[in-house]
C-alpha cells in the first residue's frame, strides 16, 4: 500500500538518505531500524512530507503523494507521529485528541468526530480517565498514547511511528508496543516504525529494513534480521549474543 | 503444491519492488565491504545510489569465474569468517575449484529455495529422497539435503557410487525421490536392467535431475527406465549450489526463485541482452544473499527465458533447460558446435544408446571429429550392412544439425566410461 523508491534528502551539503526504497503492504508492521543518524527519522519525515525530498517517490494505493503538502498527505491517509510526542501540552486531553481531525472538522461531521474520540479512549483507557486534564500533566507513556490518539483521529490508512518508546520505563516500553500491534490486530492499523530499541519493534514487526549512514543495507523478516549477525551486534547488543 | 505459494505466486509488480529494495541493499553492502566490487564501481564511476530501477543493473560490471580465482579463497565474502558457518566450493568440472561461503541466514534461505524445488517436482514429507549426489565440497548433495529435510521428507544420504548398493538401498528402504545428475539416472537404469530388478521392485516415483545439461529425449529414457516423473532442477555454487530454478510437474521450463535471483541472459560475446526467447549466457545476480553476494555473475550456462505462464500458477520467469556451457563450445573447424546439439541428434536416431563421446584431433591443420556412439543391442556386430546404414544416417542428420561433417563410430554398449557424476562427453585432443 505504501511504496518508496529511492527517495533522497539533503539537508545543505548533508546527504542524509541515499536512494532509500521499501514498501509496507496493507495490516503490516514494518521496523526501521538503525544508529543514530541513520536516516530514520528523515525517511518518515520525507514520507510525511515534514521534510522534503530531493528526489524520489512515494505512493500510496499507488497515488504518488511525493513533495505534496503535509495537510495533503494527511488527508491522503497518512499520519506521522513524531519522535518526542509533541502533544500540546497547555490543552486538555480531549482537545488534543479533536485537534488530530481539525482538516475534516465541519458541524455536519462533529457527531461523528465525537464518537471517533470515543473510540480512542475506548483504545487508550488510561487517557479516558483523564479526559479533561491537560496534556502536559501526564506520564510519558501516557503522552505517548495521546500522541497516537492524536494522529488515530486523522483516520489514517498508514500510521508513521518515530521512536514511540523512547525516554519510557522498561514495563512502560513493554505497555507501548503492546498497544501498537493492538493496533493492527484490531483495527487492521497499517504501520511503519522507527525505533532504537530494535528488539522490541523487531518483537512486533512482520519486517523490517536496517538503515546505515542513510543507506538501506538489510532487509528481510523480523526473524532474519534477528538471526543476522550484524544486526545482533549492533542493534541489538552483544550481551544478548546467542 | 507451493512451498511458499504467497512468495512464488508474488504479484509482478510486488515482486519488483522486492527485487529493487533487496537489490538496492546488496549492492550498499557489497559496496560498504568487498573492496572488489567497491573498486570496480569507482572505476566505473558508479555508486550503488545510481541504481533507482532493476534496468540499471546493465550499468554494474560482471563478475566472471576468473575474479572468483583471483580472490581466491576469501576475497569476495561479504562478512567476517565468524559468521560463516559453512564453506563450499565449486565441483571445478572444468578448471581450479572456486570457495564459497553462507551465513546461518543464508543456510536457511537456500534450504528454504531448494524446498520449493523439491515441491515442485512432486516431493512431500512423506517421501523418502535418496541423494546420489556426492557429499563434500560440491553444493548439490547438501543443498538437496537441506531442502528435502526442510520439507520433512526422510533422506537417505546415500552419496555418489557403487551403483548396485544404491539399488539394493532404493529396493529395501522404499526410496519414493532420487535426486542425482541424469547421467547417473541413466546408469542406474541400466543396472536395474542388467540386475534383472523390474521397476515394479522400486517405490520411486520422482526423479529431481541436475548439476549437467541433458535434453526432453534423455528425460524419456529416464523416466521410461526407471519408472518416474524426472524434472530439471538447476545452481551453481557461485551463486548458491541447487536452488536457483527448477521445474514443476508441468514440466514447461524452470520457474526461477527470482525474488531471491535476478538474472540476465546475454550475448556472451558482445556482452548486451539476447533479443527475448533467444539464448545465450544466464547472468544472474544474488538478492538476499548474505556471505557471499554475486553481482551479475556470468554462469557460462547457455539458457534462454520462455515466454508466457506456467499453469501452475507461479509468477516467477521460467527459462529453458541449459542446453550447454558458453565454454563447452567447441570450436570446429571455426564452427561453433555444442555437445547437446549431437546428444540432440543421436537421441533421434533409433538403434543408439544415450551414450556418447565426441573426439577431436587435428591432423596438419585441420580438425577432425569423431563421435563415438554406443549401438543397441538389436544391432549385431556382425550386419555389417545395417551398421554401415547406421552410421550413414547419424552422419547425415549431424551434418545438417551442425553444418560440419564429422566422423561416426558405433562401438559396442557399454565400451564407453559410465560416470558417477558429471559426464565427461568430449576428448580434445587439440594442442592449441
Amino acid at each position: 500500500m505504501l511504496k518508496v523508491r529511492n527517495l533522497q534528502v539533503h539537508y545543505g551539503m548533508i546527504h542524509a538518505l541515499r536512494a532509500a526504497s521499501l514498501h509496507v503492504k496493507a495490516k503490516e508492521i514494518v521496523a526501521l531500524i538503525g544508529a543514530n543518524g541513520a536516516g530514520k527519522t528523515t525517511l518518515l519525515s520525507a514520507i510525511s512530507g515534514v521534510v522534503r525530498a530531493t528526489s524520489g517517490e512515494v505512493s500510496l494505493d499507488g497515488n504518488a503523494i511525493t513533495r505534496e503538502r503535509p495537510d495533503r498527505i494527511v488527508r491522503e491517509g497518512i499520519a506521522h507521529v513524531p519522535e518526542g510526542r509533541h502533544v500540546f501540552k497547555p490543552l486538555p486531553v480531549e482537545d488534543n485528541l479533536l485537534l488530530g481531525a481539525y482538516h475534516r472538522y465541519s458541524l455536519r461531521k462533529s457527531a461523528a468526530i465525537r464518537e471517533e474520540v470515543e473510540q480512542v479512549f475506548s483504545l487508550f483507557p488510561a487517557l479516558a480517565d483523564r479526559r479533561k486534564q491537560r496534556a502536559g500533566t501526564l506520564s510519558g507513556g501516557e503522552q505517548q498514547m495521546l500522541a497516537i490518539g492524536r494522529a488515530l483521529m486523522s483516520r489514517p490508512k498508514v500510521l508513521l511511528l518515530d521512536e514511540p518508546s523512547m525516554g519510557l520505563a522498561p514495563r512502560l516500553v513493554r505497555e507501548i508496543f503492546v498497544h501498537i500491534s493492538r493496533l493492527r490486530e484490531e483495527r487492521g492499523m497499517t504501520i511503519l516504525l522507527v525505533e532504537q530499541n530494535a528488539r522490541g519493534a523487531l518483537g512486533i514487526a512482520d519486517r523490517g529494513y536496517v538503515l546505515e549512514t542513510g543507506r538501506v543495507v538489510l532487509q528481510g523478516t523480523s526473524e532474519e534480521l534477528l538471526a543476522n549477525r550484524d544486526v545482533q551486534r549492533a542493534y541489538l547488543g552483544r550481551e544478548r549474543e546467542t | 503444491m507451493y512451498w511458499e505459494p504467497d512468495k512464488e505466486r508474488l504479484d509482478r509488480e510486488e515482486l519488483s519492488q522486492l527485487q529493487l529494495e533487496r537489490l538496492q541493499a546488496t549492492l550498499n553492502r557489497v559496496y560498504a565491504h568487498v573492496p572488489f566490487y567497491r573498486k570496480k564501481f569507482d572505476a566505473l564511476g558508479i555508486s550503488p545510489e545510481d541504481v533507482g530501477s532493476l534496468s540499471d543493473l546493465s550499468l554494474l560490471p560482471f563478475t566472471a569465474k576468473a575474479d572468483l580465482r583471483e580472490n581466491y579463497p576469501y576475497g569476495l565474502f561479504a562478512v567476517p569468517m565468524r559468521e560463516v558457518v559453512r564453506i563450499h566450493a565449486s565441483s571445478g568440472t572444468t578448471g581450479a575449484a572456486t570457495v564459497v561461503g553462507y551465513t546461518r541466514n543464508d543456510i536457511r534461505t537456500w534450504s528454504n529455495l531448494v524446498a520449493r524445488i523439491l515441491t515442485a517436482g512432486g516431493v512431500t514429507k512423506d517421501d523418502v529422497v535418496q541423494i546420489a549426489f556426492g557429499y563434500g565440497l560440491f553444493t548439490g548433495a547438501f543443498g538437496l539435503h537441506y531442502g528435502a529435510e526442510r520439507i520433512g521428507a526422510s533422506v537417505i544420504p546415500a552419496s555418489s557410487g557403487n551403483t548396485a548398493r544404491q539399488i539394493q538401498i532404493m529396493r529395501d528402504f522404499k526410496t519414493t525421490a532420487l535426486v542425482s545428475t541424469p547421467s547417473y539416472a541413466l546408469l542406474v537404469g541400466e543396472t536395474l536392467r542388467e540386475m534383472g530388478i523390474p521397476t515394479s521392485a522400486l517405490s520411486l516415483r520422482y526423479g529431481l535431475f541436475g548439476a549437467e545439461p541433458w535434453s526432453d529425449a534423455m528425460r524419456q529414457e529416464i523416466e521410461g527406465k526407471l519408472g518416474i516423473v524426472a524434472t530439471d532442477n538447476y545452481g551453481l555454487s557461485e551463486v548458491i549450489g541447487p536452488g536457483v530454478s527448477g521445474e514443476c510437474l508441468e514440466r514447461r521450463g524452470l520457474h526461477v526463485n527470482e525474488d531471491h535471483f535476478l538474472i540476465e541472459v546475454i550475448d556472451p560475446e558482445r556482452l548486451r541482452p539476447v533479443a527475448p526467447g533467444e539464448v545465450g549466457e544466464l547472468v544472474i545476480t544474488t538478492l538476499t544473499k548474505e556471505a557471499f553476494p554475486m553481482i551479475r555473475y556470468r554462469t557460462r550456462d547457455l539458457t534462454r527465458l520462455l515466454p508466457g505462464e506456467c499453469p501452475c500458477g507461479r509468477t516467477g520467469q521460467r527459462m529453458g533447460r541449459v542446453t550447454g556451457r558458453t565454454d563447452d563450445m567447441l570450436i570446429i573447424k571455426g564452427t561453433n558446435v555444442f555437445p547437446s546439439q549431437i546428444e540432440h541428434v543421436l537421441f533421434e536416431i533409433e538403434g543408439t544408446e544415450p551414450h556418447y563421446q565426441i573426439v577431436i584431433d587435428r591432423k596438419g591443420a585441420m580438425d577432425e571429429v569423431t563421435v563415438l556412439v554406443e549401438a543397441a543391442e538389436s544391432i549385431f556386430f556382425d550386419q555389417m550392412r545395417r551398421q554401415k546404414e547406421m552410421v550413414e544416417k547419424i552422419q547425415k542428420r549431424l551434418a545438417q544439425e551442425l553444418g560440419i561433417s564429422v566422423d561416426v563410430k558405433l562401438v559396442e554398449r557399454k565400451t564407453l566410461a559410465r560416470s558417477e557424476g558429471k559426464a565427461k562427453r568430449v576428448v580434445d585432443n587439440r594442442k592449441l
